[in-house]
């Protein structure tokens, strides 16, 4: 008879390993998964985790890739996490990101084609504001009316995607693009370009930005009062209520950091590796981000660590595409398989393990 | 534009086609949350239904074989929820998350070889008699049989949940599981079952779509209805009577706003498209609004994880 036993404290060492665990998991059946679509296990596992990094060909080419996806899933998941550490369900950060790339971009484009260095941080001034109010949304809907923020901030992405439809091929809609939809493009116009800070390593402006929350994170988290409220308010909602934490201004907190980060990371990604304002700039980063989150225990250490990993499964992905053959789908459903995994051992760290029969307490 | 084009039996009996996905799906989510299970994974149960069922009628050529295999591949789906959820006690939230993510990589891998092909769709039924009335006929009595089914399926769910001992145990493991833990019912039992019905209707409702309704399979074409057919769970404040209404408003708005787009309706399509959207999130704030009824409607436990101690 086996039966779980709970621990007084989440184990440390299973909340290293169980990441881990997870990624070896989801490589065994992502190889099963491989062998049935007709191709070699170990050839997809190495081109997806290997090639990408050590190629001799592909790899100068595609490292650099790896901090270009790594940024946007890092600076979303920072933001995410904070949410979720508190009990807030924001699965909306792809309309977040959407509408903080238009505002960003529309900010910028209003003053087309004048030059001037404070372009590019009044286009950032104003995606971070995008995102975060979009974010405001769900957030004020639940402190004044007790609205599920899961199902409103997700109907909000379906907005947010047609609105990106309609402005794509409305009002950013580039005059010279010959009719086709999308805007001007901001990565070639040298006042709102978002450049590569050091030739060759994918290191712009928004996985600077990344790397900044980062830290800021982990400060937030663990020195200041502000972080300590969020955690108290995720694991003991009522303390914290006794304790004087407001729940709105936690709300209101949590989604609009969300909010502001997803914003930033979707004007980084139209002026600089998606280069303009169009249908699919997305990638379902906001999505994928929510894996990130999870992966790297909604802590902002691990998040970073996870942020790369899976930007390497998005090269390895696409180089597998190339090379193989394999599906693009087959990578989203490594990456969904690698959440399923990981929640799943995740038993692990908050509970024991116990053979054997009960015994009387 | 011309709306006098818009023929209003046809817009009764297309409401009742467009309507019958999300239906199917809420009233399965209504009885997993009866049970205290919030599963987030409807749009991810509903596309694996979609491309399941459209890929058994393809090969096949029997869409009520499509049905019946996607309902089992919905439950099936659910079962893996079931399991990291009720045994390996996951938070429920982030699992169903996985579970959408899960489906829509799995439908779209399945369904890539399926794309842009046509498979016969299920036969109207001729009700005798019923079926040759003036107006109500064309309007209500001359659907396919899943129309019936779903309508049926509601109707069972609330005798089920209403007059049944297996409804109240349900609806007790719901209220608190540790008090129907302690009588020595099954709580991981019924919730496996609950969530496995559950994923069943989700199949069907995406099978409809695929079938019926498009009939086609494109990828991504739930496009949000298991995320509406959730919120409709929180409109009918977990009634079934209340997710028929509830689902039958949502399909007359999408259908209108069909129309609409049909009926010449040239400029801002996409602010038509948003508007089911929009709409689901209006309804949820007014029905969270009236703050002191909607708290006391929603099962105690819903989203909550059960460890049995003792």
């Amino acid at each position: 008879m086996i039966r779980l036993e709970k621990r007084p404290q989440p184990s440390r060492a299973w909340t290293v390993a169980t990441p881990i665990l997870a990624v070896i998991l989801t490589m065994i059946f992502g190889g099963i998964m491989f062998s049935l679509i007709g191709t070699s296990p170990f050839e997809a596992i190495r081109t997806i985790f290997w090639d990408p990094l050590f190629h001799p060909q592909f790899a100068a080419f595609s490292r650099p890739q790896l901090l270009v996806k790594a940024g946007p899933l890092i600076l979303i998941a920072i933001g995410l996490s904070i949410g979720f550490r508190a009990g807030i369900w924001n699965i909306g950060a792809e309309g977040q990101y959407i509408i903080g790339a238009i505002c960003g971009a529309a900010a910028g484009l209003a003053l087309y084609p004048m030059e001037s260095a404070l372009i590019l941080p009044l286009m950032i001034v104003a995606g971070a504001l995008g995102g975060w109010a979009w974010a405001m949304i769900p957030a004020l809907l639940k402190v004044r009316f007790g609205t599920n923020e899961i199902l409103v901030s997700l109907m909000l992405v379906y907005v947010a995607e047609n609105l990106l439809a309609s402005v794509s091929s409305g009002i950013l809609r580039n005059p010279e693009g010959m009719g086709f939809p999308g805007s001007r493009n901001l990565s070639q116009w040298s006042s709102s370009q978002n450049l590569e800070l050091i030739p060759n390593t994918g290191m712009h402006l928004g996985v600077l930005t990344a790397f900044i929350a980062v830290i800021l994170a982990y400060v937030l988290l663990t020195r200041h009062i502000q972080g300590y409220n969020i955690r108290l308010t995720g694991e003991a909602p009522r303390a914290a209520k006794f304790a004087g934490v407001s729940p709105a201004r936690t709300i209101l907190f949590c989604l609009g950091t969300a909010g502001v980060l997803a914003g930033m990371a979707g004007l980084f990604e139209v002026t600089g590796p998606a280069g303009q304002v169009s249908i699919d700039f997305g990638s379902g980063y906001g999505f994928t981000a929510i894996i990130v989150a999870f992966l790297g225990r909604l802590h902002p250490v691990g998040i970073l660590l996870a942020g790369l990993l899976m930007a390497l499964t998005y090269i390895g992905g696409e180089l597998a595409q190339l090379m193989l053959g394999v599906p693009g789908a087959s990578i989203q459903l490594f990456q969904g398989m690698l959440l399923f995994f990981l929640l799943g051992v995740d038993v692990l760290t908050n509970y024991r393990v116990r053979f054997g029969a009960s015994e009387v307490a | 534009m011309d709306l006098g084009n818009i023929n209003p039996v046809l817009l009764v009996a297309s409401l009742m086609i467009s309507a019958t996905p999300i239906l199917l799906a809420a009233i399965g989510e209504m009885v997993v949350e009866k049970s205290g299970v919030l599963n987030l994974g409807v749009e991810g149960m509903m596309i694996t239904g979609a491309v399941i069922g459209f890929i058994v009628a393809i090969n096949t050529g029997s869409p009520l074989l499509g049905f019946v295999i996607a309902a089992v591949a919905g439950a099936a789906l659910s079962l893996s929820f079931g399991v990291l959820t009720q045994i390996f006690l996951s938070n429920q939230v982030a699992t169903g998350l996985g579970l959408t993510l899960v489906g829509l990589g799995l439908s779209s891998l399945l369904g890539k070889p399926y794309e842009g092909q046509k498979t016969a769709t299920l036969p109207k039924l001729d009700i005798p008699i019923l079926g040759d009335l003036p107006v109500v006929g064309r309007m209500l009595f001359s659907h396919d049989i899943m129309v019936y089914v779903s309508l049926c399926l509601i109707l069972a769910v609330w005798a089920f949940l209403k007059f049944t001992r297996a409804g109240l145990i349900l609806r007790a493991v719901g209220e608190s599981h540790d008090s129907a833990h302690a009588l020595g019912y099954k709580v991981v039992r019924v919730r496996l079952l609950a969530i496995m019905f559950g994923g069943a209707c989700a199949g069907l409702g995406g099978a409809y779509l695929s079938l019926v309704r498009v009939p086609q399979w494109t990828e991504g074409m739930t496009a949000g209805a298991g995320w509406i057919a959730l919120a409709i769970v929180v409109f009918a404040s977990w009634r079934a009577g209340r997710v028929l209404i509830g689902a039958y408003l949502f399909g007359g708005i999408s259908v209108l706003q069909l129309n609409l787009q049909a009926a010449g309706m040239t400029w801002g399509v996409q602010y038509l498209s948003m508007s089911p959207y929009l709409i689901t999130i209006l309804v949820l704030v007014f029905i969270s609004s009236n703050r002191s009824r909607s708290s006391h409607d929603a099962p105690a436990n819903l989203g909550q994880t059960f460890h049995a101690t003792r």
